[in-house]
């Protein structure tokens, strides 16, 4: 396959994949800030800013903190690169790019996402609905998705779209869960922290699966080995690097010799780790290491089949 | 009965005689159409348009805002040529298409029809896109236009003409395609009524026609395009994907030890045959245009070394210009020792004096073009324009008069379309698609192009024009 056009198909999903967990991150933000006893209301406004390292640009276009200008910052700001509005116009663009790579009915759902974002975007949020809008975006990332899996051919178009999928997915994964530093670690202290670990683990949509694999009240290190080693949830550190070294052997020609050693590296850190380990060490420091290989892996990536020279 | 206005001023329209009766080509689809209830046209018209702008069948607009799309505008009332008409039409086009490979060839190598007075020197040596480059250059099968895309018009008699002869990188056949499959989903009884020519194959013969450029057995066969922002993006994306070949964009490409490589997962791989969708200025920046970011580094002197085929060629562009057009006829019987069978529009050169005096005199009678204009840029519709446009144009011209070309306003054919207001005339061109391979083909019929605005006469899509199918249409047996 041309590299250009893995690299687009990468890009696509990795920027589908961000407009969706950026669409989750916020829903929290949005719920927390709604709970009127919510002390910290203003941490969780910051905490999407310090996950997507877009702090100093917010300062920049609005000053304080307040929770509509945030919303808006990571929704319909078309001068936020990380905004979920630039995020699906790139996908699309990728998708533009590579149209007759990917089948009518992906570049169908893809487009019309687009179009519908458009028109969301003049409408503007609060007549739309936030939660309205997040689920919005979540489906149309799942539609896509499905799109996907149900009508491409299963080559290395489909290849690269997964990679793409898994690389974000695990990165966003590591930054929601490491980026609570400042945040009293014991989720049943208070009320406000029960609602926070609560709408953390419902952003990444592993709620039912704590309660199923724990059946206890929430706690830090089951959070933390829930979302780091747990082969049984979709979107667990583990599960996105076990599917990169399944892919990554899959393509075509014997290319990605440093790729492939990289993230069977990586996976067996996450199939042999240890929750004790991770405590030990620093959940955070875990995570900053984890974030280096997971990027030092999407670097490999990009030079070994995305831009060769 | 559907109300089906007359164009008038002695107009030829394509479905009705000037009684106003309906030829009889035009018959089956005319009591079909009389059948249906008069509001289905309108929700028809609505689905397609729907249906194209979700499948993102559209082109981007030049000066408007980057990634600006529109789409086409597509008329559901087909253009209708009977068989008979179009085996005619298509003897003429094949003639006229190989005696301007001839041409090309001959200008190339021995030049024998200036040495035989036929074509001033001047006229090609003096043109912009003649190409020294390519003297002496062998190609297979002795093919420069692979692809033409010939404008034909009719006049108020219904005699065809030649409008130009876009030997280049001729677009508008995804439409063609897009066309008839819509037609296809949104009246399904109508071809199963009618012996309607199908033109979907068209991309396998392109395919077949490119690898027979090539002299390797199984060529690898890209399609080159300037990317997502150029206009026929769409068009460029559709063919490679229903060819089954790579959409390549310059950077993919590289040249190493003489020969053509793309950029892919797994490894530089070998290319043999290249479509290109960029003009010759922007094929290879150390031959043309140095700031060229579309072509590719050393691509030319590969070409030359016969290491790999680029559809068209290089500097097919001198045959196709519009000075070089009224010699067309010429070439016919140059080469082939045959009387042309299409005619040509009559045309002032006003790099001619006398022709440019003429010009002057009737500028508010006649079209004039740039020579090297396309897409419906930069010209003058005389009996059109104010009185103000003309003496802003008298300036230019007057400034550069070898640069236009002057012709009569043809009054062009009309086709009913469907409007808000009834089944009205509008004025049609035909642009048919040629492959040159080891042989010439063509499937029946072309893109009709529609100039959507009442009594206008530019069809180009780039100033508002719109698309109808076109079918060759064989007479019911009985």
């Amino acid at each position: 396959m041309l590299s250009r056009t893995a690299a687009e198909l990468y890009w696509l999903s990795r920027y589908l994949e961000r407009a969706e967990n950026t669409a989750r991150m916020l829903d929290v933000a949005w719920n927390m800030s709604l709970i009127p006893f919510s002390v910290t209301a203003r941490d969780e406004l910051s905490t999407p800013l310090e996950i997507s390292g877009a702090k100093e640009l917010y300062a920049e276009r609005y000053g304080t903190l307040q929770v509509h200008n945030v919303l808006h910052f990571f929704t319909f700001d078309q001068d936020n690169p990380g905004s979920i509005y630039n995020s699906l116009r790139v996908a699309r663009e990728n998708a533009h790019a590579v149209r007759g790579k990917i089948t009518s009915e992906m570049w169908e759902s893809i487009n019309t996402t687009w179009i519908e974002l458009q028109e969301m975007s003049s409408a503007g949020l609060l007549s739309i609905g936030v939660s309205t809008f997040f689920d919005w975006v979540k489906q149309r990332s799942h539609l896509f998705r499905g799109a996907a899996y149900g009508t491409i051919m299963r080559n290395d178009a489909f290849r690269f779209l997964r990679i793409g999928t898994f690389i974000e997915r695990a990165d966003n994964t590591a930054r929601i869960l490491g980026g609570r530093e400042h945040v009293d670690v014991t989720p049943g202290s208070t009320a406000v922290e029960f609602y926070r670990w609560n709408a953390l683990l419902r952003s990444v949509g592993a709620f039912e699966a704590y309660r199923e694999i724990y059946s206890d009240s929430l706690q830090y290190d089951h959070i933390v080995e829930l979302l780091i080693l747990r082969a049984e949830v979709p979107r667990s550190l583990r599960s996105c690097v076990e599917m990169l070294c399944e892919l990554l052997p899959t393509i075509e020609g014997n290319a990605g010799l440093n790729a492939k050693r990289q993230a069977a590296v990586l996976f067996a850190r996450l199939q042999y780790g240890d929750i004790h380990h991770i405590m030990d060490v620093g959940v955070n420091e875990y995570l900053n290491d984890f974030l280096r290989r997971i990027n030092e892996l999407a670097d490999t990536l990009r030079r070994e089949y995305l831009e060769v020279v | 009965m559907f109300p089906a206005k007359l164009p008038g001023n002695g107009i030829f329209d394509e479905m009705l005689l000037a009684d106003g009766r309906v030829r009889e080509h035009y018959a089956a689809y005319w009591d079909w159409l009389n059948k249906r209830p008069p509001e289905e046209m309108e929700r028809k018209r609505r689905e397609a348009e729907l249906l194209f702008h979700r499948v993102g069948i559209t082109f981007a607009v030049y000066g408007e805002s980057r990634g600006t799309e529109r789409l086409i505008p597509f008329d559901c009332l087909p253009r209708v040529i009977p068989a008979t008409e179009w085996a005619w039409l298509e003897k003429g086009i094949r003639q006229r298409v190989q005696a301007m490979n001839l041409f090309l060839h001959d200008i190339y190598h021995d030049q024998n029809i200036i040495k035989a007075g036929r074509v001033p020197a001047e006229q090609i040596f003096r043109n912009a896109h003649y190409q020294p480059c390519m003297q002496d250059v062998s190609l297979p099968n002795d093919v420069y236009a692979h692809i033409s895309g010939v404008d034909l018009i009719r006049d108020d008699k219904g005699d065809w003409y030649v409008l130009e002869d876009n030997l280049r990188t001729p677009s508008g056949v995804s439409y063609m395609i897009e066309n008839r499959r819509m037609m296809m989903r949104l009246f399904p009884e109508l071809f199963s009524g009618n012996r309607v020519e199908p033109v979907d194959h068209y991309p396998s013969l392109l395919l077949e026609t490119l690898q027979q450029g090539s002299h390797v057995s199984h060529p690898n066969v890209v399609l080159l395009t300037p990317g997502r922002y150029n206009s026929a993006y769409f068009e460029h994306a559709f063919l490679a994907q229903q060819m089954g070949i790579e959409l390549v964009e310059g950077p993919d490409l590289f040249v190493k030890d003489s020969h053509v490589y793309m950029r892919t997962t797994a490894g530089p791989q070998r290319v043999d045959v290249i479509y290109r969708r960029i003009d010759d200025d922007y094929l290879d920046p150390l031959a043309f245009r140095q700031d060229s970011m579309l072509g590719v580094p050393g691509l030319l002197s590969v070409y030359r070394d016969g290491n790999v085929s680029i559809a068209n060629a290089i500097g097919t562009g001198v045959a196709d210009d519009k000075s070089v057009y009224p010699f067309v006829p010429e070439m016919i019987r140059f080469y082939l020792d045959e009387e042309p069978l299409l005619k040509n529009v009559p045309t002032w050169s006003c790099r001619n004096e006398p022709d440019l005096g003429y010009v002057l005199e009737h500028l508010s009678e006649l079209v004039v073009k740039e020579v090297h204009g396309a897409g419906g840029y930069g010209m003058l519709v005389g009996p059109l324009s104010s009185r103000e446009q003309i003496a802003h144009f008298r300036e230019r011209l007057i400034a550069r008069p070898d640069n236009y070309i002057a012709q009569p306003t043809l009054s062009l054919s009309t086709c009913p379309i469907f409007t808000e207001t009834g089944i009205t005339p509008r004025h049609i061109d035909l642009r048919p698609f040629v492959l040159s391979g080891r042989e010439i083909r063509m499937v029946p019929g072309g893109l009709t192009r529609v100039a959507m605005q009442e009594g206008s006469l530019v069809v180009n899509s780039s100033q508002g024009g719109g698309t109808k199918d076109t079918w060759v249409l064989e007479a019911p047996s009985c």
